[in-house]
């Protein structure tokens, strides 16, 4: 036999997650929970279905298997919303995409800030990792 | 032979191909963007350093991969891919054009050497694939040389581990070395480096991280490849987890390396951009003059 393989606790690596402020990793969990708004975001990589989409969001939407919350967070535009939802900004993309904005539009529009101000901050630096790191620890 | 000549690596945000389109790359935002990669354009036209052959490594960004299959690691065997309609139309660059008879060579090689490739055929490329060719080739009719896609899932997770993508590179290393033809190749590691794009988080740039995982994967990658993923996503944010695709880079080329050029800038929209040109110290070339250059926020104290 081999020297034993040195194993990653799977259970330690997942909670240390949500240790992290402000921020949902894309485990399997939100995969699975958000597993029909990601197919639909998808969806709006045709030109014909974001044709159709525009023309009616709500009609559109009830053709896919989606929770009230994720339908009412893709009408309203609610990024953190569909996140919750298991949204992931990867598949989002295509989302914001045809509303021909762009991903710092999307990732300004989840920080509470304007556009504006977002747009300063990161002309900047960026947002400090100092007290950003961990929820716990307060570093 | 075949030979991992080079290993580069740079950003592939996907509004540096909306300013090459848009004109906007001249503007005061821009600009200072497009000149830090200028000499990596310059020294690449030179025919010494083309590559014949670019292995890309990139995330497919929910493209070619939606929720129903996720390879962690694929290698794209085609003739030819097409760039993919992200939601604005497809990008209006040219085709990218494979290498199959390298790809196959690759795919077989690799998973001789255990890791265990998912081989693509049919598959259009996105973003992390093209953007990075538009900066280091420009705005050609056609791309100047034959390009692998190499992408690797750091959306779902767990992506692979640091470790992994380094030994990965190692195998790359071997089995373009196996290949018979005499070939240039390059690996390239895209994405990064710390960015977030989600959340009341979004906007982390931690300059002082990306300038220590500069330096610690050209002198010190095997430490650097032990890196946990939750200190990438604690001090990088949760996209600058794509750096570990920059130590499949490293792995190729081998233990020693002597970097050409460093090129970092802060802010690429939501990101910090670094590009970088390596080469194996036994072989290497001569530096750039400058070596090092910073623009933007990241000259600031």
């Amino acid at each position: 036999m081999p020297d034993k393989k040195e194993r990653i606790d799977i259970h330690k690596y997942l909670a240390e997650f949500e240790d992290i402020p402000g921020t949902r990793v894309f485990t399997a969990q939100r995969a699975r929970k958000g597993y029909h708004l990601n197919q639909f975001a998808m969806s709006l990589m045709k030109e014909e279905n974001r044709q159709r989409f525009l023309a009616d969001e709500k009609a559109y939407l009830d053709e896919w298997d989606l929770t009230d919350a994720a339908k009412k967070a893709v009408l309203a535009r609610d990024y953190n919303g569909m996140i919750d939802e298991g949204g992931n900004i990867y598949f989002l993309s295509k989302l914001f995409s045809t509303d021909r904005k762009s991903f710092q539009f999307a990732a300004g529009s989840m920080t509470g800030m304007t556009q504006e101000e977002y747009a300063e901050m990161m002309l900047k630096g960026g947002r400090s990792p100092e007290g950003q790191r961990s929820i716990k620890g307060k570093y | 032979m075949a030979r991992v000549t080079t290993g580069i690596t740079s950003s592939h945000i996907p509004a540096l191909g909306a300013a090459l389109e848009t004109g906007n790359w001249k503007n005061d935002y821009w600009a200072p963007v497009f000149r830090g990669y200028q000499p990596i354009k310059d020294w690449i036209a030179r025919p010494e350093n083309m590559p014949d052959v670019v292995v890309l490594v990139y995330n497919d960004h929910a493209t070619a991969f939606d929720m129903n299959i996720i390879p962690t690691f694929a290698i794209g065997c085609a003739e030819r891919f097409e760039p993919a309609d992200e939601g604005w139309g497809p990008r209006p660059v040219p085709d990218v054009i494979g290498h199959p008879d390298l790809a196959w060579h690759m795919a077989q090689s690799l998973i001789l050497d255990d890791f265990d490739m998912c081989i693509m055929n049919d598959m259009k490329v996105d973003h992390g694939c093209t953007v990075p060719l538009s900066m280091i080739f420009g705005e050609p009719e056609e791309w100047p040389c034959r390009i692998i896609p190499f992408p690797v899932n750091v959306v779902t997770y767990p992506p692979p581990s640091g470790r992994r993508c380094f030994n990965l590179g190692d195998s790359i290393k071997a089995a373009v070395e196996s290949f018979p033809e005499d070939l240039n190749v390059h690996v390239w590691g895209t994405g990064g480096m710390s960015h977030q794009l989600q959340g009341p988080r979004a906007g982390l740039i931690n300059k002082e991280f990306d300038l220590n995982f500069i330096d610690q994967l050209i002198k010190d990658p095997e430490t650097l490849s032990k890196m946990p993923h939750i200190q990438y996503l604690r001090e990088s944010g949760s996209e600058g987890i794509e750096l570990v695709m920059w130590l499949i880079m490293r792995g190729a080329l081998g233990e020693k390396v002597k970097d050409l050029y460093r090129f970092y800038h802060i802010p690429a929209s939501n990101t910090a951009l670094g590009a970088l040109i390596l080469q194996p110290e036994e072989t290497a070339g001569e530096a750039l003059e400058p070596r090092s250059v910073m623009s933007g926020h990241s000259l600031a104290a």
